[in-house]
């Protein structure tokens, strides 16, 4: 049973890679960049996801993160002539620092008090970047233009089908080695500090350790996030990071479905596109219409997306045990992966 | 012999008739010349406006603008063609600015961007939009850099521009009060330069005697009272105060309240009664001046007004749930009026190259609801349609036009 559910997921996978190479050649460049974009907004909910869904610390100000990622590979493109894509590595490790430091003191709050820590991080972030001493950097209010890549010429791609190839191969990179993160010695570790942290600490994890960790990495995978979505926006400015980034990127783990992979692709489409839509149906109220599909999917879908599509599933599978022939009496399956939480 | 002689002369007259024909259509075809977004029934435009976020209370300017044009079609259109704008939220976010633009000009195709709002999202579309060679008109935003024709020779600004505001101050300076002792406040950033830039450019040379103190505040800072007391200190008589609205309003006040009493000439973008005079103390800011180059629907003056009729029967008709005391209602038809004028100008012509070169060819166009004796005009050296403007004194209870229409240079 094992087995072939294993194969039936690597078989899916591959589809869909094979779907998302298809992709840019059957959709406009405009779709395509916003594709782009969905990519990019799913590296930083995967990030956010690590942090709350697995490690249980609500950070209300991701987009903070999200903006030093964007302005590293800004002010690296812009001022110091580095090519596009060294500023990837360069942004995440800036912002693995930044989060690093900024989860050594936060790991004395717990719960809201650490959202509340984080929310003033990503109040303050658009003022910082705004300041006077940074302004020869960051180009003060005005931002900074950034030039759009061109594609290598073997490619014979277009520039928005190349930042998505691109952007592609970080989505790859960065979901490969989060799965491996997350199913890993580390990723129980930060789940039994979400659920038990006492016990957890009992069994000997280093807590304060893996939560700082946890946030450095989380931090890293956002502010990746936010040098690809710059470079894809051509335009950094401190008014594209207001705390209403920090917001939607929670609103895009909790409707993804915390805890779970997949969850950060159907959060990134919902964020990418629930607003626009919101626009098309009402020009007067926008985000009142957004705010009721929000309840709309909470309440259809109270653990998220992939929680919704792990209940189906499991429905069906159930239903399919039942239809078989009567099973010899088989010992009630125990689960070996270990167990989450419905959140 | 004679039977094929006649099918001769009968098939070339049916190959001249085809011709004939093939040449009739082909000049129909010259006539019309249709771009992206234009067609022989369609003209769609496109804009990003601020229906949410910080900046929405400025929404009004797109739905204003979407109802003018709702007139022009219930009308006719314009030269029979109908004007669709289509009119997309980007929330004030740069990002969602440049995902709507595309939008629009990669998908809606549409013929040319107008009147996209602020500053920072048309920053963040102004490379693109000049990659792409689609007109982007009449932005609604007043800062100088979009009237750079060699550079940019796709983006066209609408606002009396910083720069020329502070050259109007400056030149009424030179004429009324040459000795005067200018103090100067300004914000530290791109927007307080432009108009520090556009005084000194204007006062010249007399500008080094002229100007006897600047001082700079941060957007950050929780009050501007010390650098008001440094500018005093200077002895100076005139104050020039290029602030927004919150510290604009600390600077009337302490200005007044700290005994300075100096003559006070406000920029544009606090010159808000409501706003920044009235949490001031409108007693404080009597005899103050500023600019304004349109007329204004709370100014008794032009109650009368047949321009000003018109307007309010517009928005009785087509946008009865706008705010008529709001100024950015009148702003928002003003520019319509241009665009519609623009449109007029390119006849049959519709691409969006001689777009560009009609909204680069307004001569002496007037619009009643300019301040009278203004006229707008570009040309292909000239991307700043407004130009000129008249100076307006507080009275205790309402700014009143006095002087004339002064004229700035070609900028």
């Amino acid at each position: 049973m094992t087995d072939s559910r294993r194969t039936r997921q690597i078989a899916g996978l591959v589809a869909l890679l094979a779907l998302a190479c298809a992709l840019p050649f059957l959709i406009g460049n405009y779709r395509v960049f916003q594709m782009t974009l969905v990519l990019a907004y799913s590296i930083a909910l995967l990030g956010l996801n690590m942090l709350t869904g697995y490690n249980g610390q609500i950070s209300l100000g991701h987009g903070a993160f999200y903006a030093i990622g964007a302005y590293s590979a800004a002010v690296l493109m812009d001022k110091f002539g580095v090519p596009y894509w060294a500023t990837i590595p360069v942004a995440g490790a800036v912002c693995f620092i930044c989060g690093f430091l900024f989860g050594l003191p936060a790991l004395r709050l717990e719960g809201l008090y650490l959202a509340l820590a984080t929310f003033a991080l990503g109040v303050a972030m658009p003022q910082i970047l705004k300041h006077p001493s940074l302004e020869h950097w960051t180009g003060g209010s005005q931002g900074i233009v950034i030039v759009k890549p061109d594609p290598p010429a073997w490619t014979g791609l277009g520039q928005d089908q190349w930042l998505y190839f691109f952007t592609l191969a970080w989505v790859i990179v960065l979901f490969v080695l989060g799965w491996n993160l997350l199913r890993g010695r580390i990723g129980r570790a930060m789940v039994a500090i979400r659920d038990q942290p006492i016990a957890a600490q009992a069994m000997g994890v280093n807590t304060s350790m893996v939560k700082s960790l946890t946030f450095g990495v989380s931090a890293l995978y956002t502010g990746i996030a936010g040098a690809i979505g710059a470079i894809v926006i051509q335009f950094v400015a401190p008014d594209s990071f207001t705390i209403f980034l920090s917001i939607t990127l929670l609103v895009g783990v909790v409707i993804g479905g915390l805890a779970s992979i997949a969850g950060a692709f159907y959060g990134a489409i919902f964020i990418q596109f629930i607003p626009n839509i919101a626009d098309q149906i009402s020009k007067a109220a926008p985000w009142a219409i957004y705010g009721v599909v929000l309840i709309a999917f909470m309440y259809a879908m109270p653990s998220g997306v992939a929680g919704f599509f792990r209940l189906v599933e499991a429905r069906l599978a159930r239903r399919r045990a039942a239809l078989a022939a009567p099973p010899p009496s088989p010992p009630p399956e125990f689960p070996l992966q270990h167990p989450r939480r419905q959140p | 012999m004679k039977k094929t002689l006649v099918r001769h002369t009968r098939r070339a007259a049916l190959a001249l008739a085809l011709g004939a024909a093939f040449f009739a259509s082909n000049a129909v075809a010259q006539a019309a010349k249709y771009g992206p977004g234009a067609s022989a029934t369609e003209i769609k435009l496109g804009q990003t406006m601020p229906y949410s976020g910080p900046a929405s209370a400025y929404g009004t300017i797109g739905k204003v603008e979407q109802a003018y044009f709702k007139m022009i079609n219930d009308n006719g259109g314009i030269n029979g063609r109908k004007v669709n704008l289509i009119s997309l939220d980007d929330g004030y976010s740069p990002p969602k600015a440049v995902e709507q633009v595309r939008r629009l000009v990669e998908q809606d195709e549409v013929l040319a961007l107008f009147q996209t709002l602020g500053t920072p999202s048309n920053s963040a579309i102004h490379k693109y939009v000049n990659a792409k060679k689609v007109p982007h008109l009449l932005l609604a935003t007043g800062a100088t850099k979009w009237g750079d024709p060699q550079n940019n020779p796709w983006t066209m600004g609408f606002n009396l521009s910083y720069q020329s505001e502070g050259q109007i101050y400056a030149k009424w300076l030179l004429k009324n009060k040459p000795n005067a002792k200018v103090a100067i406040l300004y914000q530290n950033d791109d927007y307080g330069k432009d108009v520090l830039k556009g005084v000194k450019d204007g006062l010249g040379a007399a500008g080094a005697k002229m100007i006897v103190k600047e001082a700079t505040y941060e957007v950050t800072d929780p009050t501007i009272d010390s650098q008001i007391l440094t500018l005093q200190g200077s002895g100076a008589d005139t104050f020039i105060n290029i602030t927004t609205p919150k510290f604009g309003a600390q600077a009337v006040r302490k200005a007044f309240d700290s005994g300075w009493k100096p003559l006070q000439i406000i920029n544009n973008v606090s010159a808000s009664i409501g706003s920044v005079l009235i949490p001031a103390g409108v007693e404080k800011a009597v005899g103050a001046i500023t600019v304004a180059y349109y007329k204004d629907q709370n100014d008794p003056q032009w109650k009368d007004d047949p321009a000003m009729l018109e307007w309010r029967a517009f928005m009785g008709r087509y946008y009865r749930e706008g705010d008529p005391k709001d100024q950015s209602n009148l702003y928002g038809y003003l520019a319509a009026q241009i665009m519609t004028q623009i449109l007029k100008q390119c006849g049959n012509d519709l691409t969006r190259e001689n777009v560009m070169k009609q909204a680069a060819n307004l001569k002496n166009f007037k619009l009643p609801l300019l301040l009278p004796g203004m006229a707008l005009n570009t040309s292909a050296t000239d991307f700043f349609p407004v130009k000129q403007a008249q100076l307006e004194r507080f009275t205790g209870t309402q700014w009143e036009l006095f002087g004339e229409v002064i004229s700035t240079d070609a900028r």
